[in-house]
């Protein structure tokens, strides 16, 4: 008995030592890739010498809740109200589809460069979970303003409160207009809002039942849009305050109460670290680990920091297995080279259009069910894409001569303004020029360049011989730059 | 041809090498014949494609978008054709066009993106699933192994029905840029890493069918210009491919008209119908008209009653078109039921899409459909 408490201990001692060891640069490198966006070498080496508690407790601590960057100037515009917009003559619905189409871009340009530059990269990181779990698109909301509004929220509890998130999302206008509540009466519930929440925000698939989703709809209704501001509305006349059940639980309920009991399941939490695990440890979750993390997410109230801390301190995070395991999306591929070899454009529009031809467009995820992510970000065209992109980047400067110029139509003219818009996107990529050996200068004494810019040793070693820009461009390309 | 025969039939041809040119490669490939799948995105008008001119209801829901009956082209006493398809009138008369009316699903989902989703993965309206249907045919049923791939997706616009693993499956935009781009690609071997591994798999497929795709040939046909002509362009050039396709994917993008539709409907069904009749000629040009059959798809029709904009909003069920040399011309399925529309407006659906599907898997290519399906869905008769 003393015998297997002496070894009990020494265990416990050994993985205590591992906690208080300095995390040394792969390390480092791991936990700031899995939490941000890459990673400069300046970055993983301030990290380096701290051990897991302190570098943990860094991020949480340094975490935002708003952004560093001051937004589009679109968003104080007033909002366009929908009645209106569908009152314009073809002329000027055309006007305004060209309108917001371009405040969607300027949209992404910002948030990219937040991402890009923010001091807190995990607020980003967590803004776009939230984004990707709370997927709304422009394509229905149309509102660049509501769109904005959305993304401040999702930011502010990014590492906030899960609870007030889920509350605050359902009442948020975007959301509103985009799963249909805004227009549901109790004369005629509109069930996709009441089936999303279960399906794809709380419970997750097979925990609830029809009659829970249709009880659940009559108590969302009355949740609805301010024509003229685009705030919140609460509508009493569509309200149906008759008697419901929900999941077992009955009376005149409202939307807050079917939250509250959606929230009180044991399932919503394992739900949300499943996903989490999925964004952060691994593509397998591990059903022991993710049932202590649910636990520790429900004693908290759906407190995020409590939970991100137990998650990046557990074993599982730093197991050598899990290293190298998940795929880049096309966010992490495209700003987490900006912010790992230190290039920062004047025009982020050439990073939305190579995000957005990735299969990453954000703001306009494909559906209320998020990117699907894992391996089917990869496919033939996009990794070839991936490549093309990073070989543009990568060839050196001399590749980024403006090309020459095309012919352009007149205004107005549909191909004349999309051939324009690609002389942009053009012109743009010659601010994103890597200068391979000022780089290389940058980089502290003992960086081993593979070590930072790879997760693991490479497929193809670059050749010792190679200048610094070959051997560079070897590691982006090499099929493991794909991963993190 | 028993499989034995055509195993024979194959080890001759290799056998002779001298002749083991383009017509041998096409005889080798008929083990499994093409399909070219046609998209229309943001769900075409069903109502203003094939038209009931003769039903009173039809000007009545639309008194600014009902088609002028002396302007239309008339095939039956109830159906006519809007007249930018005029192109598609030959093959009306040759007897291999098929037009499939009412194609959709209960309980339809009126989004876009949802309701594509249910199409590419042919799930029921509520079901989740994460591999397109044609990639869970081909992982059941592969292709012969000397095909470039099972599918071909041309254009941006992700894999559709051969998403989610399980198919050989690339997507391109040119033979030219495909080829082009491969060299990025190496065949790197394997590894225990599992998304490592599909990487590298990805990769792999990059190289074994860019080994077997040639560059464009050059085809006396004359194709449309604009981008569906150039798709069509780029599919009939796969189609001439020595080394066979299963599936080639096309899109054409714009069809959802929820206001100003006369115009722009008219502008795409030019290119629709000019596109197929320049694939048409092309087919036969090659030789593969007989072995090759077209069918398009979208996510849904539109409503039939007109909206405030002189345009139409997300509807239901829809007409769909297949086209080819083997194919059984006329019309299948059901006309429009104006006077059945649901509590939204929109029509009732009198062919399963799965049915649509099942008549590819087993009459073209005798896959068994109900394991793919999830479910027997009869047959339609157009193969």
């Amino acid at each position: 008995m003393r015998a297997l408490a002496a070894i009990a201990f020494a265990f416990a001692a050994a993985a205590l030592a591992a906690h208080a060891e300095e995390l040394g640069y792969d390390g480092a490198r791991h936990l700031l890739n899995r939490t941000g966006f890459g990673a400069s070498d300046a970055e993983v080496r301030a990290f380096s010498t701290l051990d897991r508690r302190e570098a943990v407790e860094r991020l949480l601590s340094g975490a935002r809740r708003e952004a560093a960057l001051a937004p589009p100037a679109f968003v104080s515009e007033p909002f366009v109200p929908y009645s209106q917009m569908r009152a314009l003559s073809q002329e000027e619905r055309m006007a305004a589809q060209r309108k917001a189409f371009q405040q969607g871009v300027e949209l992404r340009a910002w948030w990219l460069r937040e991402m890009t530059t923010t001091p807190s990269p995990l607020t980003e990181r967590m803004t776009l979970f939230w984004h990707n779990h709370f997927a709304t698109g422009q394509q229905k909301v149309k509102s660049g303003v509501l769109m904005y509004r959305q993304n401040v929220l999702l930011r502010r509890e990014a590492l906030g409160n899960f609870a007030s998130l889920l509350h605050a999302v359902s009442k948020d206008p975007a959301m509103l207009a985009y799963l249909d509540n805004a227009r549901s009466r109790k004369e005629a519930p509109n069930e996709n809002f009441a089936r999303e929440v279960m399906e794809l925000f709380t419970l997750g698939e097979g925990h609830y039942g029809e009659r829970d989703i249709k009880e659940a709809a009559r108590a969302f209704t009355g949740w609805s849009i301010e024509p003229k501001t685009g705030e919140y509305k609460y509508r009493p006349f569509f309200h149906d305050a008759g008697m419901k059940t929900v999941l077992g639980r009955s009376g005149p309920l409202g939307g807050d109460d079917v939250l509250d009991i959606l929230l009180a399941r044991p399932e919503t939490a394992q739900f949300i670290v499943g996903k989490l695990w999925r964004e952060m440890v691994s593509p397998t979750p591990d059903p022991v680990e993710v049932k202590r993390l649910a636990s520790v997410l429900r004693e908290s109230r759906y407190e995020v920091k409590p939970l991100l801390r137990a998650m990046l301190l557990s074993d599982a995070f730093w197991a050598p297995e899990n290293r190298a395991t998940l795929i880049k999306s096309p966010v992490d591929l495209v700003v987490g080279t900006l912010r790992t070899f230190d290039i920062r454009p004047l025009d982020m529009r050439p990073a939305v259009a190579a995000t957005a031809a990735l299969g990453q467009n954000v703001f306009s995820p494909p559906n209320v069910k998020g990117w699907p992510g894992g391996e089917a970000w990869i496919t033939s065209s996009t990794l070839l894409g991936r490549k093309q992109w990073l070989d543009r980047v990568f060839r050196g400067s001399d590749s980024m001569v403006a090309p020459a110029p095309t012919p352009v139509r007149a205004a107005g003219d549909a191909v004349g303004e999309n051939v324009r818009f690609m002389r942009v996107l053009d012109n743009g990529m010659s601010t994103y020029a890597f200068d391979a050996p000022r780089w290389e200068a940058s980089l502290g004494p003992t960086t081993d360049a593979a070590h930072l810019v790879l997760a693991m040793a490479p497929v193809n070693p670059p050749a010792e011989a190679d200048s610094t820009a070959a051997r560079i461009r070897s590691l982006v390309l090499d099929p493991v730059y794909q991963l993190r | 041809m028993s499989a034995f025969d055509r195993r024979d039939f194959l080890r001759l041809a290799a056998a002779v090498p001298l002749l083991a040119g383009a017509r041998f490669a096409f005889a080798g490939s008929s083990a499994r014949r093409l399909l070219i799948l046609v998209e229309l995105k943001g769900g075409n008008d069903g109502l203003n494609t094939v038209i009931p001119y003769a039903d009173p209801e039809y000007a009545r829901l639309r008194p600014k978008l009902a088609l002028d009956r002396d302007q239309v082209i008339k095939l039956t006493p109830t159906a006519a054709l809007h007249p930018s398809l005029a192109g598609l009138e030959p093959a009306w008369q040759a007897k291999e066009l098929a037009i499939v009316q009412g194609v959709g699903y209960p309980e339809p989902n009126l989004s876009h993106f949802r309701s594509i989703e249910i199409w590419d993965t042919a799930s029921k309206s509520d079901e989740y699933l994460e591999q397109g249907w044609l990639a869970r045919a081909f992982a059941r049923s592969p292709s012969p192994a000397g095909f470039v791939a099972d599918g071909v997706a041309v254009g941006p616009g992700g894999l559709g029905p051969l998403s989610g693993g399980g198919a050989r499956a690339i997507s391109l935009s040119s033979p030219e840029q495909f080829l082009r781009n491969a060299r990025f690609a190496r065949d790197e071997g394997d590894s225990k890493n599992a998304a490592l591994a599909h990487i590298l798999r990805v990769e792999r497929d990059v190289v074994v069918s860019a080994s077997r795709l040639q560059p464009g040939r050059t085809l006396s046909t004359t194709f449309p210009q604009g981008a569906f002509g150039n798709a069509a362009h780029v599919a009939a050039q796969l189609a001439s491919n020595e080394s066979g396709i299963a599936v080639v994917r096309v899109t054409l993008d714009g069809f959802d008209t929820h206001a100003n539709q006369l115009p722009r409907q008219a502008a795409l069904l030019r290119q629709l119908g000019d596109g197929l009749a320049a694939l048409r000629t092309a087919l036969v040009e090659i030789g593969r008209w007989d072995d090759t059959l077209l069918a398009t798809y979208a996510e849904f029709g539109r409503r039939p009653r007109e909206n405030q904009s002189g345009g139409t909003d997300h509807g239901t069920a829809s007409v769909h078109f297949a086209m080819g040399g083997k194919v059984k011309g006329g019309m299948h399925g059901a006309g429009p039921e104006l006077r059945r529309l649901d509590g939204s407006g929109n029509l009732p659906f009198a062919v399963d899409f799965r049915s649509y599907y099942a008549t590819l898997l087993e009459s073209w290519w005798n896959i068994p459909a109900a394991p793919v399906l999830g479910g027997k869905f009869a047959r339609i008769d157009f193969v």
